[in-house]
């Protein structure tokens, strides 16, 4: 009987071996398709198990993650939630990852390509996959002074470095707080976020670049005036200012604000025009200009752009081939003008930085656990949609519109201010728009901002961008100039 | 035919002393490294658990030297290697589970039921001096085993857990009695089979050149068959179906040298499982969940869902594993049983796995190099039988796990949280030991 015991135990090899292969198929060939299976939760517990790096505003954390006592490790805390959520978005473990969270996640979760000798130093050192860093370029105190100066009022504040494309501060009005996500009860988390759903002023829409978009108004008289500059007008050219301008082939006409005639003899300088923010006189110039001259001026300061900052930025529109009544109200930035407060504040950053546009950016660096510097994002020119020359000469049509024009309210003692308002009709029975873009110091500009506040948000009274959005802008301005402008 | 097969008079009582200290220094520190990464070391408890493996290891160690002096020296520290793991893994399981809030004292309980079991081999080769008595029992043996298959199966008494109904409770603890009933098969298997063998061996037809049985010889193994069949379908137990039915017919190969009867048996099990699945929904369900395990449907249907589960981990744990007490083994539902072998292959990763199998390997080839050492065909059978035994056990489960063949509620022998799956393997290992240290023993000193 010894030869088939022989024989069993080459059967028995056989089955072991069989478990083996089996094995080595599921643990090794089969193994990259079972991880990214959807269904394998445990890919969920490793990425949100793992350190997460802190996102950094001015060298402190904003966010970052501690260790906690649950199946997840780590828990997302936030030290200003509500200030900083437009920026670093929410991180759930029920429902994803927005914002830089979103974006950033392969360099915060650690396992980006261009952290792979961090994860092999991380290895031979026995150390466990830590994330990286993401600082932004944000500053703490201008993106406080916004949030406070915007208040309860729902609308959004963009302030940039025009030198750079840096973005100051970015705040969306109402916010909420990312950490009521970041629980890691989906429970409780589910409750919260359907309760933010639930509320109508929609807390979780960043206005400031991804909300519904805006009708510009005067401010994108700016991108006008721009447009005629390059086209041979100068500060002195007259226009026409009638108190009612006949809008070809319709019996409409457009009146000024609140039906005031911009000159006595209907003629006016094109500076005085933008001082008092004439609609009669813009209208008649568009016209005049022609939309595709105007369209295209859009453009050069950002119109249609798809950009990503690395947030993605809903494109600003305009209308696609107006008719001469359309044209005219189009270059008053109503009809079918839309722009997010970002592209407004790029406008103003342009003209700000000697006609050369910067692409804005948020992210400004980002380290890895152990500090070594991973990527460093340097200051990239957008484009070039004004002349050194125009911009000067459009920069100081805009200081005298802060200084005795339609934003005095956004005057700051001691430092020339540049800006121009906007007063957006939203076209339904509720209050306009109120604008402000605008830099400062107007010689050598460390800030472009814009704001803009939905429907004149809860002030009394009558709403323009003067009276409601440039005190918010000047708030703006006179922090990040106080916070020396260095960035 | 030689039967009997000269070995060298070796005891290898100190290479088994040595084997022991490696299998102890194994149990002890996968121990330390389960209680260092749940943050629970303390290191005069684990003394005390090093003190206590060592004593057992000790006391194995002289009472074999007593009772059994020429026993196979590799067969109890592979066993004692393969327990201790499976005591940190199980204890492993328990932080796991307090973690998520479910309190679980398996750790603790195994460690009571791995004793009890040395214990029972112990007893073996203290009561049981010659092996050959065993045969006197042979029918005995066939009716214990055949009560212990059926007893589930007794209202009130058996209890069904999860679709199989393979368990009975007595006093508060569920034992699942197909554990023992296999070891009192492999001994009438053993007995009725060295008796029969010349009859069986008989030459019936020829068929496409190969000699069949005669069928009127056929009797015995249609009488498993039919005990195996009903054990699927009413028991729903494709395990012990097929576990019975393989030591089967693998003794009746090395009793009868026939491959024929292989085939012819292989033939009627391939046949009764296809029939079943045709037949029984909750057969038809298995086979699904084991072909399409990964189709959405058959996954949402919660059929496969466990397997699948069991397949993220092992997925999870790649070549080298995530490392014991830094896996998520607990998110496969019974991970501390019936998915052991796939929280080790997270934790352990494959290297471990092999590891594990080889240890297995090596068992039950000591029990093979046993039968080829006995003089006598009853020892020969029941050694095969035994060794087969545990072989075809881990093919089952851990093949169920690998998706080689359908998941069944077998337990993989002494890695598995289970008391019953515990005591009988350890029984298995006394009667091994006390089958080896017959056949090792010299000639003049025979008894």
């Amino acid at each position: 009987m010894n030869e088939p015991v022989r024989r069993l135990s080459v059967v028995v090899l056989a089955m072991f071996l069989t478990l083996m292969v089996a094995a080595s198929y599921i643990q090794v060939i089969a193994a990259g398709d079972l991880n990214a299976d959807a269904r394998n939760v445990r890919t969920l517990y490793r990425e949100y198990g793992t350190f997460r790096g802190p996102i950094v505003v001015d060298g402190e954390s904003v966010v970052w993650s501690s260790p906690v006592d649950d199946p997840y490790n780590y828990q997302r805390t936030y030290s200003d939630g509500p200030l900083y959520a437009a920026a670093t978005g929410y991180y759930s473990t029920v429902f994803g990852r927005t914002g830089i969270e979103q974006t950033e996640n392969d360099l915060l979760s650690g396992t980006a390509d261009s952290l792979f000798w961090t994860r092999l130093s991380d290895l031979v050192s026995g150390e466990t996959q830590r994330g990286a860093s993401v600082e932004l370029t944000l500053d703490a105190e201008v993106q406080q002074a916004a949030a406070s100066a915007l208040g309860d009022d729902a609308g959004a504040v963009v302030a940039l470095d025009p030198r750079t494309g840096e973005v100051l501060a970015m705040v969306t009005s109402p916010t909420y707080d990312p950490a009521v996500l970041a629980n890691h009860s989906s429970s409780e988390v589910n409750a919260a976020y359907q309760e933010l759903l639930a509320q109508e002023d929609g807390p979780l829409v960043n206005r400031a670049i991804a909300g519904d978009l805006y009708p510009p108004g005067s401010t994108f008289k700016l991108i006008v005036a721009a447009a005629a500059l390059e086209a041979g007008y100068d500060a002195d050219s007259e226009l026409y200012a009638p108190d009612e301008l006949d809008l070809p082939s319709t019996s409409n006409t457009i009146s000024n604000y609140g039906g005031k005639s911009c000159a006595a003899n209907e003629r006016q300088t094109l500076a005085e025009s933008l001082e008092i923010s004439c609609n009669t006189s813009f209208a008649n110039l568009g016209m005049q200009l022609g939309w595709s001259l105007v369209e295209s001026k859009a453009a050069e300061f950002g119109w249609g752009e798809q950009l990503s900052i690395p947030l993605a930025v809903t494109p600003s529109v305009l209308p696609d081939d107006p008719d001469g009544a359309q044209t005219a109200m189009a270059s008053l930035g109503q009809f079918d003008d839309r722009a997010t407060p970002l592209q407004m504040a790029m406008v103003a950053a342009g003209i700000a930085n000697d006609g050369v546009l910067m692409r804005p950016y948020l992210v400004d660096s980002v380290r890895d656990a152990n500090l070594r510097l991973v990527e460093d994002f340097e200051p990239e020119q957008l484009s070039e949609p004004m002349t050194r020359a125009d911009a000067n000469e459009l920069t100081d049509m805009m200081v005298t519109v802060v200084e005795s024009g339609t934003g005095t309210a956004a005057r700051i003692s001691g430092v020339e201010v540049a800006g121009k308002t906007g007063t957006a009709e939203t076209g339904t029975d509720a209050r306009p728009h109120a604008w402000f873009v605008g830099f400062a110091p107007a010689d050598d500009p460390v800030v472009a901002v814009a704001v803009l506040v939905e429907n004149g948000g809860t002030t009394d009274g009558e709403v323009t961008g003067g009276r409601v959005a440039a005190p918010i802008a000047k708030a703006v301005m006179e922090a990040a100039i106080a916070a020396g402008g260095d960035s | 035919m030689a039967t009997v097969t000269d070995v060298k008079v070796r005891t290898g009582r100190r290479s088994e002393l040595g084997l022991l200290g490696l299998a102890v220094g194994l149990a002890v520190l996968a121990r330390g490294l389960v209680d260092y990464h749940a943050d629970f070391l303390e290191l005069d408890e684990l003394a005390i658990y090093a003190a206590g493996w060592t004593a057992v290891a000790l006391l194995i160690h002289l009472a074999i030297r007593r009772w059994a002096p020429f026993a196979d020296p590799v067969l109890v520290p592979a066993v004692l290697g393969l327990n201790g793991i499976g005591l940190a893994m199980i204890r492993r399981m328990d932080f796991a589970y307090a973690a998520r809030g479910r309190d679980t004292d398996f750790g603790e309980v195994q460690i009571a039921w791995t004793l009890l079991g040395v214990a029972l081999a112990m007893l073996v080769i203290l009561l049981l001096r010659d092996y050959r008595l065993l045969r006197r029992f042979t029918y005995t043996a066939g009716v214990l085993g055949l009560i212990g298959l059926l007893l589930p199966l007794v209202p009130g008494l058996g209890t069904e857990i999860n679709g199989a109904r393979i368990w009975i409770s007595v006093f508060g603890r569920s034992l699942q009695p197909a554990e023992f009933a296999k070891i009192a098969f492999v001994i009438f298997f053993a007995g009725f089979l060295v008796t029969n063998r010349d009859t069986l061996a008989l030459a019936g037809p020829k068929v496409l050149g190969m000699r069949f049985p005669r069928p009127r010889d056929m009797g015995p193994l249609a009488l498993v068959w039919v005990a195996a069949m009903l054990v699927q379908i009413y028991e729903r137990d494709l395990g012990t179906s097929l576990l019975l039915f393989g030591i089967f017919v693998a003794m009746l190969y090395v009793a009868t040298e026939r491959l024929s009867w292989v085939i012819v048996g292989l033939g009627m099990f391939a046949t009764g499982a296809v029939l079943a699945g045709a037949l029984f929904s909750h057969v038809a369900s298995r086979y699904t969940a084991w072909l399409h395990a990964l189709d959405a449907e058959v996954y949402r249907s919660g059929t496969s869902e466990q397997l699948v589960r069991g397949l993220f981990g092992m997925a999870s744990g790649g070549l080298f594993g995530t490392g014991l007490g830094e896996g998520r083994p607990d998110l496969v539902p019974y991970a501390e049983s019936d998915f052991i072998v796939a929280s080790i292959g997270e934790e352990l990763g494959l290297t471990g796995l092999m590891a594990i199998l080889t240890l297995y390997v090596i068992i039950v080839q000591r029990a093979m190099r046993t039968a080829i050492g006995t003089r006598h065909g009853f020892g020969k059978l029941l050694a095969a039988g035994l060794g087969f035994a545990i072989a075809l056990q881990v093919f089952i489960v851990v093949g169920g796990v690998t998706r080689v063949i359908p998941l069944t509620g077998l337990t993989t022998p002494f890695l598995a949280y289970g008391g019953s799956s515990m005591l009988a393997n350890w029984i298995v290992i006394g009667l091994l030991l006390r089958l080896s240290d017959q056949a090792r023993r010299p000639e003049e000193v025979t008894p």
